[in-house]
């Protein structure tokens, strides 16, 4: 087996330029390891090897984030890389930034395993420990070993496709991530137990911690409805008969455009439901009951609204995951806007 | 009130001439069943399989699961105002084919419902793979619309459960457990130095294959209610619910309630359990509204320390449990939840659909969203055409060697939330 090649992200202070007065140098590329990338190296071992380093001024980063980014991506393409790490970055605040962005950046964008490290109160980890693993190190360059430490290990199991454990062992910080594992006891008797330490006053451990939501602000009304263009948005599943996109009937991985020029009406014989998390027999009797389109029809005609939109978009929101509703929603909104329309009729079901 | 249950063990299922018990097997006159379940005439064919712990074999579309139970004292019969007369039960003396079932499956009514692997990564994650299992897949005549398909399959199950439990009765058990629960102001004064709890039950009901039944009555068309947990064990309390059959109980979750069993065991020691309170999970906002005014304020009157909450489904009744957990909350009553998790494929989307900042003890059945891979097995129960649509199949879940690679969403009682299994999930 050929050696796993690692190309290694530091900045300016930790490649030996200088410190804050050479924070603006740009972004270049030098073969082997250098600075702290020497330690890791010795960390990887036999079997890996960091083939090049690439080392940025924190403020160039901070200012040309889409320039530097593109930039080091192109960087890294080059040498071929098998594993990308950055830093770790201690407490430094722009320098942590960077790591956690270019980590994130490489994952993402080129598919290959990354990682980095750096201190809790480094604003990098709370803006991309969700995104990448990011290990928990000190709060200064006197913690190197033991990043180092903890570093290695993380990165050759992430690299080898390895199966990664807790936060707590593998020592980075949660990403917010569930999976499911089996207990001693059942949840039932886990759950009296959980009462009986609540109504002692005692501690107890929330199996799930409750999140904040985020709240959508509501947009300012409509001008005039008379003119405006409206479309149809739904999760209720409704689509032509026969489910063309083969949308899932739970936790649906894609959403429908469907064309209803000249279409007056839904009927029993044209639409149903994908959806599989309600009673969909009157869905399916009259999908008009979940998309309006016969009402606005109407309205269309009588002059109530302007138009309605030509297409419609559905998906099933039943056990969809909201990293998936999201998805969708920015790209439908994207083609709304394209398409000049000024409202849109969200339903569910 | 009080119910002795009489558990007979069974550890294996056998056809025979006869139906009926010996030496812990639970032997089977096959015909006799068919002609039981063909006197309803809109069935037009069914055919009776034994499925037992650690064959490959695999079950699907499952639509419930029940065990055999038989009153052998005491007023009513098992399911009443179901298949016996409407009559109070809970009391006297029941005894229970235990590690046997009726497992239903057949054609399918909608998009969701379940299945069960004998062996194999699946059967880890259903209880239903440890028990021996007589299923009973059924045909309707084709005109029959899904509504009364469901029922049909619905109370067939029931039937033939009732017709094995028979054999029940004549048998020693081989151990007999005593719950009680007194009437209210007794049950309080019998400990009176110890918290008082009760439980929360959420019944699902949100229609098609989302309902359940208490006494036979519709659960949606409930007002919030007491009853005494024995009452649940003699079958007041059946399931209509098969959607995403991870997290749906079916009638034999709810003879064999987990809560309830896990609190008469703290019972008189630890705490003073006095009784269970059901509210259902409609689908309109006001439903939901007056379902938990209802049960906060029964917790209330109660006049309980603390209360175990679960949940029966996910996404829309999310909305139901955090209403019921933060009004009893608010009632200075404490609380304990379990629900499941929707947290996506990878783990990382939010779990819930609604949140408050006072569920803050939670226990989880786990991500109903994680993948898993399913072996092809030798037999199939049912048909497994159906794996691509439902509730946790996408296109292409079955393959051409007949593995099936799903969401545990499509496992029947993968994350049952009544807290039934051994799962749990953790942030990475």
């Amino acid at each position: 087996m050929s050696k796993i090649k690692v190309v290694h992200y530091i900045n300016q202070f930790f490649a030996g330029i200088g410190g804050e007065e050479q924070a603006h140098i740009e972004p270049e590329i030098r073969e082997g390891a250098v600075g702290p990338g020497l330690a890791l190296n010795a960390g990887l071992g036999e079997n890996a090897e960091i083939v090049a380093t690439i080392v940025c001024g924190d403020s160039f980063y901070n200012e040309n984030l889409e320039s530097a980014k593109e930039t080091i991506l192109e960087m890294i393409k080059s040498q071929d890389a098998d594993l990308f790490i950055a830093g770790p970055a201690f407490n430094a605040g722009r320098y942590g930034v960077a790591c956690g962005d270019i980590t994130t950046a490489v994952q993402n964008e080129l598919g290959i395993p990354a990682l980095t490290g750096m201190y809790i109160e480094n604003p990098g980890a709370d803006m991309y420990k969700k995104e990448v693993y990011i290990v928990e190190t000190r709060d200064s360059a006197a913690g190197m070993r033991d990043a180092v430490g903890k570093m290695v290990p993380l990165a050759l199991k992430l690299v080898n496709n390895e199966e990664i454990g807790s936060p707590e062992e593998e020592h980075y910080y949660p990403r917010g991530i569930r999976k499911n594992f089996f207990t001693e006891k059942r949840g039932s008797a886990r759950a009296v137990e959980m009462l009986l330490q609540k109504l002692k006053g005692e501690e107890f451990e929330t199996e799930f911690p409750m999140p904040s939501f985020d709240r959508v602000e509501p947009a300012a009304p409509l001008k005039s409805v008379k003119e405006a263009t409206i479309a149809i948005v739904t999760s209720g599943g409704i689509v032509p008969k026969g489910n063309p996109d083969r949308i899932e009937s739970s936790s649906a991985s894609k959403y429908g455009e469907y064309d209803i020029d000249g279409v007056m009406d839904l009927t029993e014989a044209t639409y149903e439901t994908a959806h599989g998390g309600f009673d969909p027999v009157y869905a399916n009797l009259d999908a008009d009951r979940v998309i309006p389109v016969d009402v606005l029809r109407q309205y269309e005609e009588e002059g109530k609204i302007g138009k309605l939109h030509r297409y419609y978009y559905s998906t099933v929101g039943n056990g969809t995951a909201v990293a998936s509703a999201k998805a969708f929603s920015e790209e439908i909104g994207k083609k709304l806007i394209e398409d000049g329309v000024d409202a849109v009729i969200l339903t569910s079901t | 009130m009080q119910l002795e249950l009489g558990n007979i063990f069974i550890k294996d299922v056998q056809f025979a001439d006869t139906t009926h018990v010996k030496d812990g097997v639970l032997f089977v006159n096959k015909e006799e069943l068919k002609a039981l379940i063909l006197e309803d005439e809109h069935i037009t064919d069914v055919q009776i399989d034994l499925a037992r712990p650690g064959e490959s074999v695999r079950i699907t579309p499952v639509k419930d699961v029940i065990e055999p139970r038989v009153k052998v004292e005491g007023a009513g019969g098992i399911f009443p105002g179901v298949i016996n007369k409407v009559n109070q039960v809970g009391s006297g003396r029941t005894h229970v084919l235990k590690g046997a079932a009726v497992v239903t499956a057949g054609r399918i009514v909608g998009f969701q419902e379940g299945i069960i692997d004998m062996t194999g990564p699946g059967a880890e994650y259903t209880p239903f793979s440890k028990l021996n299992n007589v299923v009973v897949t059924m045909d309707v005549k084709p005109e029959i619309l899904q509504h009364a398909h469901e029922e049909i399959l619905r109370l067939a199950g029931f039937k033939a459960a009732l017709y094995l439990g028979e054999a029940a009765k004549e048998v020693e058990p081989d151990e007999v457990k005593v719950y009680e629960t007194l009437p209210l102001l007794q049950q309080v004064a019998q400990y009176p130095d110890l918290p008082k709890v009760a439980y929360v039950q959420m019944l699902q009901s949100q229609g098609l294959l989302h309902d359940t039944y208490v006494y036979g009555v519709d659960a949606k068309k409930t007002l919030s209610t007491f009853i005494y947990p024995t009452e649940i064990m003699d079958g007041a309390i059946v399931s209509g619910n098969c959607v995403s059959a991870c997290d749906k109980n079916t009638t034999y979750h709810h003879l064999n309630n987990p809560v309830v069993a896990d609190l008469y065991e703290k019972h008189g020691k630890e705490l003073n359990f006095v009784g269970v309170i059901i509210t259902n999970e409609n689908v309109y906002l006001a439903d939901k509204i007056r379902s938990s005014d209802w049960a906060s304020k029964l917790a209330e009157y109660l006049g309980v320390d603390g209360v175990v909450i679960s949940q029966e489904g996910f996404g829309n009744p999310d909305t139901d449990l955090i209403m019921n957990c933060v009004k009893i909350e608010d009632k200075g009553i404490k609380t304990v939840i379990i629900t499941d998790e929707y947290a996506g494929r990878d783990g990382a989307s939010q779990s819930l659909a609604d949140a408050d900042a006072k569920a803050n003890a939670v226990v989880t059945g786990g991500n109903a969203n994680e993948v898993i891979e399913l072996p092809p097995m030798d037999k199939i129960i049912g048909d497994v055409s159906y794996a691509d649509v439902i509730a946790g199949g996408f296109d292409g879940s079955l393959r051409k060697d007949g593995s099936i690679l799903v969401e545990l969403q499509a496992i029947t009682g993968a994350t049952n939330e009544l807290g039934f299994n051994s799962m749990s999930a953790k942030g990475y």
